[in-house]
């Protein structure tokens, strides 16, 4: 059954998914069989009992109670089993252990944010130890989102002025896929975010001297890099596409137009700037919508996407 | 063919034509009181926009065949999908069975001349249209992007034609309304002499379930809507926190209603299933009376489950664990009829023909759409499955496949009277097949998609989901290809001659006692029950309807 299994579902990778994929496998094969079943009672009901002559004449049977208490007990039976085995699972899901490490999570279109308990902040990348009990308390900003992770069979909205929550344990070091699954608008399908599962001591070195790719990687890669998980690609094209912002193709050194009707000039200052204080000069003709990146962005990150951006002729 | 069946006299037609050729003239449709033209101009009305929204989800499937942009943007994508959803709930599942076929057969099958309230029936004809041509007008507002759900805060904080959109939504909720109403006062008061509740054929029962839901529950969607607009317009603050609101407390409304409006989709297709599976068995009905109170029971109980699509949107532990509990009973009544639909067919003498061939799709597929609900119903697997691929399979085939697939049976058995004609019987049976494969063919892998971790309304998605995604849409034209034959064939039959007899598939209900299509007034006279609906024993031999002097 395990091939059927990796077939329909991830592979697993918390403390949750044990009994959540128990109960879905359990409720497949319910479906499969039930399936066949009523398949073959309908097939075997066609062939032998269809139609050969006009004047045929079928038994007036009006109901037969034993038989239909059979058939509403059984399913009644069945889906408080059902009911029992998904409740448990509910759970266990719900109460997070007392010595969980907490981690505040805001959504907002279309970034996930997450505040570490030493005050480190990071977007689009939540860092967490492996086998370590993590309660992730969900805010947003702006509208309702929702924080899934297929891998850890886990999913909780994220609902502006409320917070709820969420626990797991990872179980196995790596990198996992978050995806929004609440309609958020245009950037909702880009809305992404990735848990790195860490060992103990890799954890210890992101808390102490950031990520490993953002201290080992070239600038360039780096800043094309925050373009893709940091938020910037949803609004900012690398095409000359118009965006809900500004596409970045060939504006560096550029004059850009602003809404005071001043002209500035696309330097290393003016990216720095936009970034950190977005709303201090917004480009004609767009909202300004752009969330601050203060505190968000390491300096070198910030370094990267300035080489970045003046690579983009 | 079956034997035994009334034909209409040449004598007879001098005198009383039939419902389609008098009075003449489009204004005569236009003022209309009789349930029957009603009924067709709900069908036209129902089809036109279901072609439409089907343009749609072809161009939704087209869009989503490459993981990336394909053939629009994503704001395009996200209107477009919005009214997918709409128009197709809106103005195609929930008016589809009772306004086009209940208008239709309700009162014939009940021995009655009209519905109880003949001009609130054209009423809610009328108020349907005016909230179908608002709903069009939103595309002219820039379109919605909020999805049919309008979930806030995102929909009172977004641009475009939300506000018109949500009116559009609250007008049509008057016109179920009134459907309802007629339908309740009509079944309890119009019913033929000699027809006790439990000689009423199901359909009727499945309609009087569907109306108590329609006029119970409707009005909450409308005051809800309201509330939207009452935010979006006067900025009074109700749902949205940065006003003060609550949006959690908008799903809860919003479910208050969409859920039992689920139940508005379902019941009607359970009601036709329930009379062309004997009239196509020549047997009667299994179990009338579980039949009967299961549509109610599934009635009532649609009430009581609404929150089970907030699972995760923060409810508290036990409002989650009551609310999934709740849910699970309307897995029985809902099995209790398939076993029956089943039952019926054992040891009869079943007939292939197009009907009976939707009948026995709608069986597997609401087989599958009923068991599926299981893991959108237990709570730790609602989890993982909440808002991905999984639930949007799930509803299609319930909403889509069940309802109308059932539509199609309905509309297959009840042509012949209410045209006079007949299809391309042939052709029928293969569309019957094209598109039940090309529906399985379009929704199976989205239950993958779902359990695989794919969220819906998603315009990018991962590239590992692609292979699945072009199955779908591959499937999506071979369903498209059998809706288009049956809109072919069908339209075909008008260029044969009017000519069907009385009662060509041999069944027992009353409007197959009528002529084939009925006259204005349906029956001569008052029919008189003589025999239960699905009453095919031959002895003592039943006489039908009795004519009274009048």
């Amino acid at each position: 059954m395990n091939w059927f299994r990796n077939f329909l579902l991830p592979p697993g990778a918390s403390t949750h998914v044990g009994e959540m994929d128990g109960l879905f496998m359990f409720i497949t094969l319910l479906t499969v069989f039930f399936f066949f079943f009523n398949g073959a009672l309908i097939f075997y009901a066609v062939r032998r009992w269809r139609r050969r002559s006009e004047k045929e004449v079928t038994p007036h049977i009006t109901h037969d109670t034993r038989l239909e208490l059979v058939w509403s007990l059984i399913p009644l039976i069945v889906v408080m089993v059902i009911f029992f085995w998904g409740f448990r699972g509910y759970v266990k899901a719900w109460v997070a252990p007392n010595d969980s490490m907490e981690i505040i999570v805001t959504g907002k279109k279309w970034v996930w944010e997450f505040e570490y308990p030493d005050g480190t902040r990071t977007l689009n990348d939540l860092h967490v130890p492996v086998n370590q009990p993590v309660k992730l308390v969900l805010t947003a900003e702006d509208v309702i989102h929702s924080f899934y992770i297929p891998e850890f069979r886990l999913k909780r909205d994220a609902i502006p002025g409320r917070y709820t929550e969420l626990w797991f344990t990872a179980t196995r070091p790596g990198i996992y896929q978050v995806f929004c699954t609440e309609y958020c608008g245009r950037g909702h399908s880009d809305m992404l975010a990735r848990i790195f599962v860490d060992t103990p001591e890799q954890y210890e070195t992101f808390l102490r001297e950031g990520d490993e790719q953002v201290r080992k990687m070239p600038l360039k890669e780096l800043g094309r890099l925050v373009w893709e998980n940091k938020g910037c690609a949803t609004c900012h094209s690398l095409d000359g596409t118009r965006g809900q912002g500004p596409s970045w193709k060939g504006i560096w050194n550029q004059r850009h137009k602003g809404a005071d009707g001043k002209e500035h000039l696309v330097d290393a200052d003016y990216i720095r700037q936009s970034i950190l204080m977005p709303q201090a000069v917004v480009v004609q003709g767009f909202e300004p919508i752009m969330p601050t990146y203060q505190g968000l962005l390491r300096e070198r990150e910030i370094l990267a996407v300035i080489e970045f951006i003046k690579e983009l002729q | 063919m079956s034997e035994g069946v009334l034909h209409a006299g040449a004598g007879h037609a001098a005198h009383h034509a039939d419902y389609l050729e008098e009075p003449k003239g489009l204004w005569s449709w236009l003022t209309t009181v009789d349930h029957k033209r009603i009924g067709l101009m709900y069908m036209w009305s129902v089809l036109f926009f279901f072609l439409v929204g089907g343009l749609f989800a072809l161009l939704i499937r087209l869009e989503l065949l490459t993981p990336k942009q394909t053939i629009m943007d994503a704001e395009t994508y996200n209107r477009v999908f919005t009214l997918h959803g709409a128009i197709m709930t809106f103005l195609v599942i929930i008016p589809a069975i009772p306004g086009a076929l209940g208008n239709f057969a309700l009162p014939l099958l009940l021995g009655a001349k009209d519905v109880a309230f003949p001009r609130l029936n054209l009423a809610s004809l009328y108020i349907y249209w005016t909230g179908a041509a608002m709903a069009v007008a939103t595309l002219a507002l820039g379109g919605v992007d909020t999805g049919w759900t309008f979930y806030t805060p995102y929909s009172t904080t977004t641009g475009g034609g939300v506000s018109l959109m949500v009116l559009a939504a609250f007008v049509l909720g008057f016109s179920s309304i009134f459907t309802g109403v007629n339908f309740i006062a009509t079944v309890h008061k119009l019913r033929a002499p000699g027809m006790g509740w439990f000689e009423m054929p199901l359909f009727c029962w499945g309609m009087y379930a569907t109306a108590i839901i329609q006029i119970l529950a409707t009005p909450v969607l409308g005051i809800t809507l309201l509330l939207i607009v009452m935010e979006r317009v006067l900025g009074v603050g109700i749902f949205d926190p940065q006003l003060g609101g609550d949006p959690v407390l908008f799903q809860h409304f919003f479910w208050f209603y969409s859920h039992p409006a689920v139940y508005i989709m379902i019941l009607p297709a359970m009601a036709v299933i329930s009379e062309v599976i004997p009239t196509f068995s020549k047997k009667t009905i299994f179990g009338y009376k579980a039949i009967a109170f299961s549509s109610v029971a599934i009635a009532l109980l649609g009430f009581l489950v609404w929150a089970h699509h907030m699972f995760v949107a923060g409810m508290s532990l036990f409002a989650g664990a009551i609310f999934s509990f709740l849910t699970f009973f309307i897995a029985v009544p809902s099995a209790i009829k398939v076993f029956n639909w089943i039952a019926t067919m054992w040891r009869g003498s079943i007939s292939l023909e197009a009907p009976m061939l939707h009948a026995i799709s709608f069986l597997l597929i609401f087989t599958i759409g009923g068991l599926t609900g299981l893991f959108l119903a237990a709570l730790s697997t609602d989890v993982h499955l909440h808002d991905t691929y999984f639930v949007v399979a799930h509803f299609h085939f319930v909403m889509a496949g069940a309802n109308l697939i059932a539509l199609l049976a309905g509309m297959h058995y009840w042509w012949p009277k209410m045209f006079g004609r007949m299809y391309n019987r042939r052709l029928a049976a293969i569309a019957a097949g094209i598109i039940f494969v090309g529906f399985n063919l379009t929704f199976l892998p989205q239950f993958v998609l779902g359990s695989r971790g794919m969220p819906r309304r998603y315009f990018n998605y991962l590239p590992q989901f692609q292979d699945l995604h072009v199955i779908s849409t591959v499937g999506s034209w071979v369903l498209a290809a059998g809706l288009f034959l049956t809109a072919a064939y069908l339209l075909a039959s008008f260029r044969q001659p009017k000519g069907m007899p009385a009662n060509p598939w041999g069944g027992r209900t009353l409007e197959w006692e009528t002529t084939s299509p009925p006259t204005t007034h349906n029956f001569e006279g008052q029919p008189v029950l003589q025999h239960g609906p699905y009453d095919y024993r031959p002895e003592p031999a039943p006489v039908g309807v009795k004519e009274m002097a009048h």
